[in-house]
Order: structure tokens, then sequence, then C-alpha cells
């Protein structure tokens, strides 16, 4: 099954989007903001990584950006979670190489769903 | 799938505290004017984590709320907004509202909607009052907590197409054109047209007239495109939700395949998608293709009333579960290599055996220290409440005031973390209150303006000493015995040290403050307030000068199950010194002892004199080979302040014990503090330093 990388400061929602996403077979890690998450990607690659926006230390676009600068992560699929606010994050999130995005709250479902859609 | 997303919410309520506690703090550290970038991203990280959160588990009051406070946060990070004190008050006491919203929730009451209602009046008001006009009203009202739980609109779409709509022959005719970028993003038409074909029934016609020569071919770029036809009866909508992701990235038409044969009702108007043309219109009215975030189930609204109360759980640093796992692997290890030896043992084993023996002692001595390291918690958990304590109560006595913390990673047991709080908070507001003067009356005294109280944490000994060190006014003497004195507490004619007198504010029914507030109490406090320091095996000083300021110091046990001791031997008793107390231990001789008219036996510890307990006599021991009374050993001791020497026969060596309490088991003794089982089975009690000085002084 795919391995996805979850990064999330909000331990609430990171232990929510991995364990819908463990519950539905998939192999989870999980990482607290981006540096952790960009040290945990360069020890193994990934088949996905779902990241959070807001973070300390290292924010999700930034992290998207420096994992496409990877050479194991230039097609690799990144869904950021952001919030109803946040349109031009998305566009920056996009021009960093975000494949998509996931607008929070959203349900276990929801997420497996678009998860889907970029998987595979 | 369904998910108990109420699994979720304790680390989510605990989450959000934490938050809050860290908006708080921020809060009170901005400098008005001097606005430092970085605590205002930490805030509104804070309120941003707490709003996705409330969000997705459910707490939509909770959102609703946070989502004005970030939108106010957001323009003060932005710049757009200036940071002035009373928005920071606002923000406060949306901290505050928060709090208790939460905790209604987690505790699973009805939030108060009169408190929410005021705060949040508060909160849009300064957010659609002072800065730009009305433009901002519309994010704070979008928002605004309604009376039932109706969960906010999910932006992805699932509308179900209406089956009486549905016309075999319909479909969408999809041009899709991707730019040259389009696979750098991890995107895969692929993966598009799979989705797709979820739909319906799929054909595809690809076109590579645009690919270039082999040796200008870019490998990572798309130069295809594709001309699709999906046969299926699904709304516009769910179709252009595929390309979501991509509608950047591409040029994409959408043409209905057919006219619909029969419309029964008004068909969603096509949709221009930027690049080119308008699909001709499939019927006359065409209202927009909406929506219906309503008709989506409450997700998970009333997963909040099946949460698990609060149940009492501990943070742990993840390097003290590390230290922890590394050292049961070593006693793995040693256990291993013990089993061998074991297996087939002969006595020329014997040496590999005790080096085996010794480590596994020292693992298990390490890993018994890991383990209590856990409940250690840093008394930064209840320091980091006091700076808004400070805060709050300064403002409203007009006073001004700054609190220094130090020492705030000193680490505590989670017992003493839980219990110090409210005595702190009472000697807190005392300094607030009666210690630190007026602005005016400082001036006067040639003092700062501003006056400072330092809380202070740190090690000492076996203790944790925390001071509360204010430069106020200090406790005057002569009132607080004159007072004593008017009150029957004390007899006129009784001669009392400064100690003593300092003492007597701890005095049932003490108060001397010229007027009663409300923020300090009314003397039923301080003797409240030794009482559970006591109850926590600890103990509290008063140091003041009048004129400088007053220092409150409380000394409090550090371990409360396993003491580091050293055991001794008295006749044929064996007592534990617990080792932190020791300063040193010396051979005796003769001419080291001195007998003082009025203070008993004292010796001369090289320039001090020192007075001497002889255990033997103060536990009745009798049996033993009878010592000398000038032969043994004097173990010097610190003990409430002062050093002291217990006369014993034998030093016997250093262990750690475990202790039980002599009180469960039998009932409090004096001088001894618990007890231990030592390895061969008897009974060794361990000695109670400053009770022990106590009881000699008498």
């Amino acid at each position: 099954m795919a391995s996805i990388l979850a990064v999330d400061d909000s331990a609430s929602m990171r232990k929510m989007v991995s364990f819908t996403l463990k519950t539905a077979g998939y192999d989870v890690e999980e990482a607290e903001d981006g540096v952790d998450a960009l040290a945990k990607a360069k020890l193994r690659t990934f088949d996905c990584v779902v990241t959070d926006v807001n973070m300390p230390n290292k924010d999700g676009i930034t992290l998207i950006r420096d994992l496409r600068q990877l050479p194991q992560y230039k097609h690799v699929p990144m869904l950021m979670l952001t919030t109803e606010s946040g349109m031009e994050k998305k566009m920056e999130g996009k021009a960093a190489g975000a494949t998509g995005w996931m607008v929070k709250p959203f349900n276990p479902d929801q997420l497996l769903k678009t998860l889907q859609k970029v998987l595979g | 799938m369904s998910i108990d997303m109420s699994q979720f919410h304790q680390v989510f309520f605990e989450e959000c505290f934490e938050g809050l506690e860290a908006m708080e703090s921020g809060l009170l550290s901005l400098d008005i004017g001097d606005i430092d970038s970085e605590v205002i991203n930490t805030i509104f990280r804070a309120a941003h984590s707490i709003k996705g959160g409330s969000g997705t588990f459910g707490f939509t009051v909770v959102a609703g709320y946070t989502h004005i406070m970030e939108t106010l946060l957001d323009e003060m990070r932005d710049g757009r907004r200036q940071v002035t004190k009373p928005a920071v008050d606002v923000l406060l006491g949306s901290v505050d509202c928060l709090r208790e919203m939460l905790t209604s929730i987690q505790n699973e009451e009805d939030v108060n909607a009169a408190s929410v209602a005021k705060h949040q009046t508060a909160l849009e008001a300064e957010l659609n009052g002072t800065a730009g006009g009305g433009e901002h009203s519309v994010p704070a009202h979008e928002f605004a907590p309604a009376p039932a739980p109706v969960v906010t609109a999910p932006s992805i779409i699932e509308e179900q197409p209406e089956e009486d709509e549905i016309d075999e022959e319909q479909g969408w005719k999809i041009s899709f054109c991707p730019y040259l970028n389009l696979l750098q993003t991890g995107n895969d038409p692929v993966r598009l047209f799979r989705e797709l074909s979820k739909l319906g029934e799929l054909t595809s016609n690809v076109n590579i007239q645009d690919i270039p020569p082999f040796s200008e071919l870019e490998p990572e770029e798309c130069n295809i495109s594709w001309e699709l036809k999906l046969v299926s009866g699904v709304l516009e909508a769910e179709v252009r939700e595929i390309f979501s992701f991509v509608e950047d990235d591409c040029a994409l038409e959408f043409a209905p395949l057919a006219k619909p044969k029969k419309v029964k009702k008004p068909k969603p108007a096509p949709v221009i998608i930027e690049e080119v043309k308008v699909a001709p219109p499939v019927a006359e009215s065409a209202p927009p293709p909406v929506v219906s975030a309503a008709k989506k189930p409450p997700v998970e609204a009333d997963a909040s009333k099946n949460a698990p109360k609060a149940s009492s759980s501990i943070r742990v640093d993840t390097d003290k579960i590390d230290t922890l796992i590394n050292m049961v692997g070593e006693v793995v290890i040693t256990q291993s290599m013990l089993g061998l030896i074991g297996e087939n043992f002969s006595m020329d084993k014997v040496g590999q055996l005790k080096r085996g023996l010794a480590q596994l002692e020292r693992h298990t001595r390490d890993l018994q220290q890991s383990v209590m390291n856990i409940r250690m918690l840093p008394i930064s958990f209840v320091f980091s409440r006091f700076p808004r304590l400070v805060h709050d109560i300064s403002t409203k006595l007009d006073k001004k005031i700054t609190l220094k913390l130090v020492g705030e990673n000193t680490e505590v047991d989670k017992a003493v973390v839980e219990l110090i709080n409210d005595p702190l908070v009472h000697l807190i507001r005392n300094s607030l209150d009666h210690g630190i003067e007026m602005p005016a009356d400082r001036i006067a005294a040639g003092k700062p303006e501003m006056g400072t109280i330092e809380l202070k944490a740190y090690h000492r000994g076996g203790h944790i000493v925390i001071e509360i060190v204010d430069d106020g006014r200090g406790l005057d003497k002569n009132k607080l015995l004159s007072k004593a004195i008017e009150k029957g507490l004390v007899e006129e004619s009784v001669i009392m040290s400064e100690k003593q007198i300092f003492e007597l504010i701890f005095m049932p029914g003490f108060s001397t403050a010229e007027q009663l507030t409300d923020i300090s109490g009314r003397g039923v406090g301080m003797d409240v307030v030794r009482r559970n320091i006591q109850s926590l095996g600890g103990n509290i000083d008063i140091i003041s000068e009048l004129g400088k300021g007053t220092t409150i110091a409380i000394h409090l046990p550090l371990t409360l199950a396993i003491l580091d001791g050293q055991s001794v031997a008295v006749g044929d008793e064996t007592y534990i010194v617990p080792l932190v107390s020791i300063i040193e231990s010396i051979n005796i001789t003769e001419k080291m002892l001195n007998k003082v008219a009025g203070k008993g036996e004292t010796f001369k510890l090289r320039n001090e004199y020192l007075p001497i307990i002889r255990m033997r006599e103060i536990f009745n021991v009798k049996s033993g080979a009878a010592t000398k009374s000038n032969e043994g050993v004097i173990v010097v001791v610190e003990g409430q302040g002062a050093l002291c020497g217990f006369l014993v026969d034998e030093l016997l060596g250093q262990q750690q014990v475990v202790i039980k309490s002599l009180e469960a088991n039998y009932r409090r003794v004096e001088g001894v503090s618990g007890a231990t089982i030592l390895g061969d089975g008897s009974v060794a009690l361990i000695l109670d330093v400053p009770g022990l000085v106590r009881l000699s002084v008498r």
C-alpha cells in the first residue's frame, strides 16, 4: 500500500489524518513541522505528502518547494491542507509545486476521496 | 468509512488549551508600539490551529469565534492594523472566552451563550471599529456562532445527480489541453481519466501533433492534449471537480454531448472556463449550479456527546521516552548475558557473574531514574499562568509591575505542579496588593516607579525552592506585632524574634491591610497556604526588610518515592540518612567534643561549633556492642538551614531505597520520614533530617 507522509503541527489534526489513512490501509508516517518532514522525506521516499500550511519552523508551502527540488520528489503528489480563507495560499502552493489541496474543515471520507484522486 | 472522531477530542482539547496559553503569553509579551512579528505569528498560528481543529471536529461555535480572532490577528500580522492596548485586551478577553467555551464543551455542558456573545461583540467592534471602516464586517458575521450545530460548507462537492433528470445519452465533451508544466506539480492526466471513468463511460482521443522531435523533447513537459467523451448523467460541477487541481495548468473546455430529451427542471448553466468559448445554453432559464451545503449531514457535531471525560494524562518529552527505551534495551541485554552465564554455571564464571550483576545494578538504577523522570514536569507549567495574573491585577490596581520568571525549566514532580498553583496564586496576589506600592509612593520612596516581582525556582539539596521576591514596602514588624496583640493572638509580654513575628501572618484570622480589597484575602489565606505546602512535605519562610521588599521561599521535596540514602548503624539498628542532606562524615575524636552551657553537646568542625544529636539516645537504642560515648562517626547534615551532627556508630553504605510510608502502615513518628526494606528483608527507618533538628532543639 502506498506510503504517505502526514505533516501538521497540530497533534489532533495529525492524528486524525494519520488514523484515517492508516484505517484505510495506507502506510503513514507523521511529521510535526516542515523541518521534521523534510528530514523524514529524505530518509525514505513517500508516495504522497499531505501537509498543513501554517506551521512553525517551516511552513507547508516552503516544504513543498523544498521537496520538489529533490529529484525523488519531482513527481510525487503533494496535497496541502488549507483553510477556506486561503485562496491566495492555494495559488502560492500551486506555484511552489503542490499537486492539490484540501480545504479545512474536512472529514475522513473527503480526505480519502481526495487522496485517491492523486494517488495511483 | 466511518471514523470515530471523538477519539481525537481529548488531544484536541489539550492542544487548544496549550494554544490558548501560548496566545496569552504572546499577547502579554507584546510591547505596544514595538511589535515583534514572530510573536504575532505565534499567536496567529495558535488561533489558526484552534480554528482548523474545531471546524474539523465539529465544534462550529469555537470555529466561528476563532475565525474572527484570526481575521483580526491576520491584519495585525500583515501590518494592516495597529496593535493597540484595547485590541490586546479584547484578544485576552477572547482567550478567556474560548477557554470557557472549550471547558464547557469538554465537560459536555452548554456553552454560556451570553458570555460568548459579549466577547464576540467586543471582538467584532474591535475588528470593524478602528481599522478600515465596514469592509471587515463580512467575514465576522459570516462565521457567527450558530445556535444549533451547523457544519460549515465542505468545499468538496459531493452533489448527487438527481436521478430523474438523467438522460441516457447525456454526457460531456471535454477538451483537455495541458500546459507544458502540468506534470511538474505531481498531477498526472492518467489519474484524472481514471477518476472520470468512474463517473461513466469514457472515451479518449489523444492529440500528439504537438510532440516535438525527439532531440528537442523535454521529458518532463506535457506535450499531449486530449479530446474526451464522457457518457454520464453527472452534473458539470462534478466533472469540473475532477479537474480542480489542474484547471490553472491547462486549457479546459466543456460542452454537453447532446441536448437532454426531456427537461423536467432547468439544467445548470454551462460554465465559462477562462480560456475561450462559451458553450451554447442548454435550457432557456439557467440558474447556476448550486452546491447545497445544507444537505450535508452534520458531520461530527454530535460526536462530542460521546467524548470521554478528561483523564489525568501527562505529556512526556520524547527524549525522556527514548532514554527509557534505551535503558530497557540495556537491561534486556544484561539479562540475556546473565541468563547465558546461569545456563551453564561453574565456579570459574563467578567473576563474569559479578560483572554482570554490577551492570544490572547500574542499568536498574538508570532505568528507575528514567521512569521517575517521566513524572517530572518543568515548573513553567505553573509559572506560565502568572504573567496574565500580574497583568490583570496590576491594571486593576493602577500599579506598574513587571514579573520576572527565573528557572522555569526546573523540573518538579507532577503532583507538586498540580498542588502548588493555588498557594502561589495567593502569595503573588498578596505581593501585588500589599507588597508593591502605588507608583507615586514608590517615587516618593526613591524607588523606580515600576515595581518588580520575581518568581524563581531552583534546586537546592534534595529540595526545590520556589521564591517570590518583591521590591515593595516590606513587612512592618511593629505593625504586625501590635496587630497581633490587638487581635489577642499573642501576649504583650512575649518577646519574639523577627522571624517569629513574620510567622504571625500565617496565623488564622490575621490581616494587616488597611483596606481589604477583592484581590487579596481577608486573612483567611495565609494559614491555608502554609497548610497546603506542609501537606506536600514542604515549608515556607519569610525574609523581609521594611521599605526594601519581601521574599517568600517555599521549600518542597523533590522526589516522592525513591531516595538516595546513606545507611548508618546505630547499635543493631540500621537507619537511612537521605544522601542529599549529608554535607560530610568524619571520625570523631575526644578533643572535638565540647559541652556548652545551655546549648548541649557541640563539636568543633573547622571554625564552627555544631550541635550533636546522639542517634543512640534519640531513638533509645540499647542493643549492640556498647560503644564509648566519644567514639563513632559524626554525619554532618543540613536541615532547616542549619548544620548539625548526627552521632552514629558506623557508616554502612550508600544505596537507593524505596520509601514506604510509615503513616500508612503504622503511624506518624517524629524524626522519621518513612521506612524501607533492606536487601536482607529487615526494615530500616529513614531519618527526617529537618524533623530531627527540630526535635533536638527542644
